[in-house]
């Protein structure tokens, strides 16, 4: 029987794996999909938590994430670009002063 | 787990639309069908395009694994064993609450699956969240638009360029 338990643990390790890919990769489109990787973690327990508690505000707020999401990413992905024209590269190491 | 293992983005790209397509399932399988159209359609369908768009213009460089393996601080001595510590922390207050927290079962019946509850209640009770999104999406598109654009001519010429 698959419980709340079984999606809580999906969506830590989820979380956990988006976590470490923004630590570990150095690549900027690489962090920018594993913070997508924690979002979709978070609204798993949305659901979740929701269906466990039978309302549908869980749905809902699965929903403004998932718009918020879609504007961090379009507006992640515009700066990367214009990142990308300055300086040929895509690891965040070079981009450490904020003045060039 | 594979999405982050790999050096070239375009194939992380791909396997994380896999397996945003496998949690659409999980939604499914939580009697949210509402909310699995919409992870396929918005993530796996736009956002994941938008981001193999970028993936493609910007010629997908890989990472230099030498100079990460040198250079990288988390590699060091020190945060690798603060990291340790912190994972067996971590996994022992997981094993706690797994074992000493109330079992929680069962789900109950009586969920809101039907589109028609969520989009009233949407667009009653969370009708002004609702509009600051609306607001939200076009700040960001127009953010996108302004950050994105190639320089005009005229910006060049006011900086002596070509």
């Amino acid at each position: 029987m698959v419980t709340l338990d079984h999606y809580l643990i999906l969506s830590a390790i989820l979380f956990a794996i988006g976590a470490a890919g923004v630590f570990v990769r150095r690549n900027l489109i690489t962090i920018l999909l594993s913070i997508e990787i924690m979002l979709n973690a978070v609204n798993l327990t949305f659901v979740a938590f929701g269906r466990a508690l039978g309302s549908a505000d869980g749905q809902i707020i699965v929903f403004f994430v998932m718009t918020v999401a879609a504007a961090e990413a379009a507006v992640g992905l515009a700066i990367v670009i214009s990142l990308f024209r300055h300086k040929e590269s895509l690891n965040p190491d070079s981009f450490a002063s904020l003045k060039w | 787990m594979l999405v982050i293992a790999q050096r070239n983005p375009i194939y992380s790209v791909l396997l994380l639309i896999a397996s945003f397509g496998a949690l659409s399932g999980l939604y499914v399988l939580l009697d949210a069908p509402f909310v699995a159209v919409i992870q396929i359609i918005v993530y796996a369908g736009a956002i994941m395009v938008l981001f193999l768009f970028v993936v493609m213009l910007l010629n997908a460089p890989h990472e230099d694994t030498e100079y990460d393996e040198r250079v990288h601080p988390l590699l060091r001595q020190g945060p690798m064993r603060i990291g340790a510590a912190l994972a067996v922390a971590l996994g022992v207050e997981l094993w706690w609450a797994l074992t000493k927290g109330a079992e929680s079962g069962a789900f109950p019946g009586g969920a809101v699956t039907s589109v028609r509850a969520i989009g009233r209640s949407l667009f009653t009770d969370y009708a002004f969240p609702f509009e600051v999104t609306s607001v939200l999406i076009l700040v960001a598109m127009v953010g996108a638009v302004v950050l994105a654009r190639r320089d005009s001519p005229r910006d060049r010429r006011d900086r002596g360029g070509v």
